[in-house]
């Protein structure tokens, strides 16, 4: 296994289809479809190749698999490693997965520029997939910024009227986050000598070193995630990204947030992890009511999802800094789901936009006549988000909360009403969008799905189904990975300075005793 | 067998909904109902099994176990379905009424466009509700607990057009969620407590467990108190209970088969389900069940109040079964959970009766549901007159129907408790019992007798229903008649069948003590019954200005009641419309707050250098480039500003060695 580099295949294959798009020549139409052609198929052949990850992944290991060393800036002792564990497999696979739909999806709607929005979804999909994948802090910082920029030219490019000013709002707010984590980063790399992330993660830091290590990697994590309040670019990008660059952002890209909490810093800053941890809560939960009364008054629908999101990322910061195996894998779970559930929630959102141009509510309503399937798909994705038991939102929400009541019962109980908050928005969008009288002429004259939208949700309820049913199959992979974390994460808590000392005089003292 | 009768009604509702238009109406209602009714055959074979079977016919309780569902930690949840005393007559009760609503909704429905979907969602309820009875986990149980809500706010909303039903669905499904809050706390809690969210590993350590405390919300609690108040929030919640009911009656949008199979027969009592299952946790509560006494005993007089002034014939029966659901939950209170269950299956039988009765009123009626548009028409439909009378006698406890067993086993159990919660619930179910047979009274003569008030048309329309609605309706009747008389002995007589499915302390047998209360507890609840017809007799078909002058009387009070004691306007008040408004503030705070202060205004400021310098350069590589620099400054002073303490460190070291 270690002779096949997986992980560095999966990371570039997109590259190379980025070169063959950059060979075809000719009609513009031509060019436009060959584009489409060549994006589709290097991603369906990466996902399938990323499902050779999942059957020979050792689900009985904590340790990372498919380990690629080798030296990239050899004086600095900064080296090209990558490797997966349980936390970062679903991730990779949840990016490999996304993209051929995100492209599959932008079959029809998107018209200009064919070539160039291509090549911005697989250069895209490279740098997601290295992110998760990267076990150096050098090589992760790269991809993990280096997503920000087709993202960025995405929205900018393809996206609604408003897309300038929402382009650069987001792109503003992460490399805020981005350079403060990179000073982190050199201060990190100056203080352990090394920016091996597994080397890293057995370095003990010293408290105050701790503090201020957290805080900036926790600002770029932040806004990544997003965690309220740095959370207000999320709404803006969504509705000016088309519809595909919406799916990965929520799909793919803030889940870019909570591995970095899990990858960085609860491993490495345990202590800053334990004093912040109780502010990270009250923020989540913060996030978790204010959102989701935000997303009770929208009236565009994709306004309304975006702030969801929000809202469900706190179920997700919520979990991890509980720091329990049910909060941290509630965490994971839940952000595995919502990748699939916001993602199909747009998706759904981009059919009906497809046809009318438009993403207010208000200009829909009574579809179930005329759409039944789309009425029916969108039903049970809506249950999901509503974290209804049998579908996959119920397991991570549930999670999250059962570890958050173990810390701290008054968080558990205000994050908990979420559950009633966040029925009222999604019954409500569901009611005014599906139900009701048909107001609309041209809402009542729409189209149901047609094929290629078939063939994109299908897939993503039959997985909100599957993952809501049996989600073992992704838990077990994922539990020793989280319990080897928590557990060094305890030890190392155990060995902080103060303590350590009383434990060695208590020894001492003992042993005094005994002789 | 357990497998095949609780999943049957989930593959007739998988075949129906996803196959529905490939195997047609017909197909889709062959399906459903025979899926139904082969679940209802085998639940009642292993019904027999479980409570006579087994060595010495003592009872064959047993535990299927299908599959692992997630596993976290200390956490480990099956698929698994629990056969005991309880869950074999709780699968009963759900899969017979279910049946014959499955087989009435032919008829009733066979004007609806989507016969299909109708019975689909029909199955997919009762599957739900099988897995909640059947789980042997709280996890398995709130799956169940939330699919019975999903089925239940699709089915309110089934005639998606009408606003009036949209607006009710997801009334219901919110409300239910506010209970569900509760109960998924309780969850979390008693994993907290015990580490397990096993029903048999709560049981074994709860008697160990029962003095604990545990810290909650800043206040030291006893735990067992606390985890059982909020699993019971949750039940307040489903089962309708007087704070969190607001929902039921609005749940009287959906077609009637619905109101009788979901809102009166099964659903509404899985809060009744719920407590009766815990009963080795609740019993450890005493303060718990004080509660549930309280809320069960103002929950069936309130209910009732409002029953008596209300016209539509659905919202009476719905009252009527919120006022029921009060019985069981006091009876729960004072530990007579064989009597709360008894109650739960007679009411079933009747209850549904009375609702698909009702159906059949409204179906021969053209759909009008106003009783003061009715009165009359009896000789038009004799069959349903006959049906609707047994299922209201059985209703206002009128001796030898089933209503009369278990509702004066009820309140004798809660007289024999000799707390003063106890008598309270007592003296509540006393006057509620007067007051349903008032109403039920009322319904009838107001729907059947006296002169017609009805549209000469829609009389002259008015017909007897076709054989596929009465012959679930004489089914449900029978039960009506007797199985109060047939079942007495088992659930709460001498010969009770209940094993270790319910754990009742020894002092807290108010059953057994019930069997020895004064004579006048025991004629009082037949006396306030026959009063309550004959009142209702006289102001409903003898002398018909009596309510009229009554309601003017008692202005004030007719007003409360009338208007449902105004909670729903107190919850609009305090709940719905401040949610509304804080949303609205929080986005102002979003654009205007957050944004002004963060990347609005930090833009704002910077647009002047950036445009400055931007006359250089331009595209966004720039931007790019630009905060970089930024960031690299920032690092530069950083490694000056170390670089100088380190200085500063040094001149002082020197300082001191030349000292």
């Amino acid at each position: 296994m270690i002779d096949f580099p997986i992980l560095s295949l999966l990371t570039f294959l997109p590259l190379v289809g980025v070169l063959f798009i950059l060979l075809v020549r000719g009609k513009e139409e031509r060019v436009a479809l060959n584009a489409r052609r060549v994006a589709l198929y290097t991603t369906i052949f990466n996902f399938i190749l990323s499902l050779y990850l999942l059957f020979n992944f050792d689900d009985k290991s904590a340790e990372f698999q498919f380990v690629e060393k080798a030296e990239w800036f050899g004086a600095l002792g900064i080296q090209y490693h990558m490797g997966v564990d349980g936390i970062s497999l679903f991730f990779v696979l949840l990016a490999t997965f996304l993209t051929p739909i995100c492209i599959l999806s932008s079959w029809n709607s998107i018209k200009s520029r064919v070539k160039e929005y291509m090549i911005a979804f697989l250069i895209l999909q490279t740098f997601m997939i290295g992110t998760f994948c990267a076990l150096d802090a050098v090589l992760f910082y790269v991809f993990f910024e280096g997503v920000l920029i087709p993202m960025f030219i995405i929205i900018g490019v393809w996206g609604g009227s408003r897309r300038v000013y929402s382009a650069f709002k987001f792109f503003l707010y992460t490399l805020f986050g981005s350079v403060l984590m990179l000073i982190a980063l050199l201060a990190l790399y100056l203080e352990a000598g090394t920016s091996d992330i597994p080397t890293l993660m057995d370095t003990a830091l010293e408290y105050n070193m701790q503090i201020w290590l957290f805080l900036a990697f926790f600002a770029s994590f932040a806004v990544k995630m997003p965690m309220w309040p740095v959370h207000t670019w999320l709404p803006d990008a969504h509705v000016e990204a088309p519809t595909a660059g919406s799916v990965i952002l929520a799909g793919v890209l803030l889940k870019m947030g909570g591995y970095g909490f899990l990858r960085f810093s609860l491993p490495m800053f345990p202590e800053a992890t334990e004093y912040f941890a109780p502010m990270i809560m009250w923020l989540s939960v913060i996030a978790i009511i204010y959102t989701s009364l935000v997303a009770l008054v929208q009236e565009d629908m994709k306004k309304l999802i975006a702030y969801s999101s929000v809202a469900h990322m706190g179920f997700v910061t919520l979990g991890i800094f509980s720091v329990t195996t049910q909060g941290i894998e509630g965490g994971i779970f839940q952000m595995l789901s919502h990748g699939i559930i916001s993602a199909a929630l747009f998706l759904c959102v981009g059919v009906v936009y497809d046809r009318l141009h438009t993403r207010e509510i208000s200009r829909y309503g009574g579809l179930v006549k005329n759409m039944p399937k789309y009425a029916t798909v969108f039903m049970i994705l809506m249950l999901g988000s509503v974290g209804l038991p049998g579908t996959s939102g119920f397991i991570g929400e549930f999670l999250a909360l059962m570890g958050a009541f173990q810390v701290n019962t008054y968080v558990a109980v205000f994050a908990t009403t979420g559950v009633v908050f966040g029925a009222a928005y999604m019954l409500v969008l569901y009611r005014r969008v599906i139900f009701g009288a048909q107001h609309n002429k041209d809402a009542a004259a729409m189209k149901d799905l047609n094929k290629i939208e078939y063939t994109c949700l299908v897939p993503l309820v039959l997985i909100v189904l599957w993952m809501g049913i049996a989600p073992s199959y992704v838990m077990d992979r994922v539990a020793p990975s989280v319990e080897k974390l928590i557990t060094k994460y305890e030890s190392r808590l155990k060995q902080s300075p103060a303590e350590s000392i009383d434990i060695a005089t208590n020894q001492i003292g003992t042993t005094g005793v005994s002789e | 067998m357990e497998i095949l009768a609780v999943f049957l009604p989930l593959i007739g509702f998988l075949i129906a909904f996803l196959f529905g238009k490939s195997i047609g109406d017909k197909g889709a209602q062959i399906v459903t109902c025979g899926g139904i009714i082969t679940a209802a055959i085998f639940s009642c074979i292993l019904a027999v099994e479980v409570l006579f079977g087994g060595a010495e016919h003592s009872g064959d309780p047993r535990t299927v176990t299908l599959m692992t569902w997630f596993t976290s930690g200390a956490l480990s949840i099956d698929w698994a379905l629990r056969i005991d005393q309880l869950s074999v007559i709780m699968m009963c009760v759900v899969t017979i009424v279910s049946s014959c609503v499955h087989v009435y909704s032919v008829g009733y429905m066979s004007h609806d466009k989507n016969k299909a979907r109708f019975m689909s969602y029909l199955s997919l309820f009762t599957f739900a509700m099988l897995m909640l009875v059947t789980s042997d986990n709280l996890v398995q149980l709130f799956f169940g607990w939330e699919g019975v809500g999903v089925a239940s706010y699709l089915l309110i909303g089934f005639w998606n057009h009408k606003d009036s039903a949209n607006a009710a669905s997801i009334k219901a499904f919110l409300v239910n969620r506010v209970g569900d809050f509760g109960l998924a706390l309780g969850i979390f809690a008693a994993f907290y407590v015990f580490g397990t969210v096993q029903l048999d590993g709560l049981f074994e350590q709860a008697e160990a467990k029962k003095e604990m405390m545990m810290s909650f919300f800043g206040f030291d609690i006893h735990a067992m108190t606390l985890i059982c108040l909020l699993l019971f929030m949750g039940a307040m919640g489903k089962s309708a209970q007087l704070g969190l009911h607001t929902w039921l009656p609005d749940a009287m949008e959906g077609p009637t088969p619905v109101s009788a199979l979901i809102h009166a027969a099964t659903m509404v009592t899985a809060g009744v389900f719920l407590v009766a299952r815990l009963s080795p946790m609740f019993e450890y509560a005493p303060d718990v069940m004080m509660f549930i006494t309280v809320v069960g005993g103002l929950t069936a007089f309130v209910a009732a109040t409002i029953g008596m002034t209300q016209f539509d014939i659905k919202r009476v029966i719905a009252y009527s079964t919120m006022s029921q659901l009060g019985y069981m939950f006091f009876a729960l209170g004072v530990s007579a959970y064989g009597a709360a269950i008894f109650h739960l299956m007679t009411h079933a039988f009747f209850k549904a009766l009375l609702f698909l009765g009702a159906g059949s009123v409204i179906h021969a009626m053209s759909d009008e549901q106003d009783m003061r548009k009715m009165g009359g028409i009896w000789k038009k439909i004799p069959a349903t007159y006959t049906l609707m009378w047994i299922g209201s006698l059985a209703l206002a406890g009128v001796p030898f129907f089933a209503g009369y067993y278990s509702k004066d086993m009820i309140l004798e159990a809660a007289f024999a408790d000799h707390s003063w919660f106890g008598n309270f619930a007592f003296w509540m179910g006393i006057a509620a019992a007067l007051m349903t047979a008032f109403y039920s009274a009322r319904l009838l003569f107001m729907t059947f007798h006296g002169k017609t008030r009805a549209d000469k048309e829609v009389f002259d329309h008015a017909h007897e229903s076709p054989p596929v609605m009465l012959v679930p309706l004489i089914i449900l009747a029978f039960g009506a008649v007797f199985a109060g008389w047939a079942f007495y002995d088992m659930f709460v007589g001498h010969h009770q069948i209940w094993g270790d499915a319910i754990f009742v302390l020894p002092a807290n047998d108010t059953v057994t003590a019930a069997h020895h209360v004064p004579y006048w507890v025991k004629k009082l609840p037949i006396v306030m019954g026959a009063a309550g017809l004959l009142l209702g007799w006289i102001a409903y078909n003898r002398i018909p200005a009596i309510p009229v002058m009554t309601a003017k009387l008692f202005k004030p009070l007719h007003n409360l009641f009338f208007n449902k004691w105004y909670f729903d306007e107190l919850y609009t008040k305090t709940f719905v419309k401040p949610s509304f408004a804080f949303g609205r503030l929080f986005w102002k705070t979003d654009r205007n707050v957050v944004d002004g202060l963060g990347p609005d205004g930090v833009a704002k400021t910077s647009y002047g250098i950036g445009g400055l310098l931007g006359r250089f350069q331009s595209g966004y590589v720039f931007q790019y480039a630009f905060v970089m620099m930024l960031g690299v400054i920032a690092l530069i002073s950083w490694f000056y500003f170390k670089a100088d303490i380190g200085l500063v460190e040094t001149v002082k070291a020197t300082v001191e060695v030349s000292n």
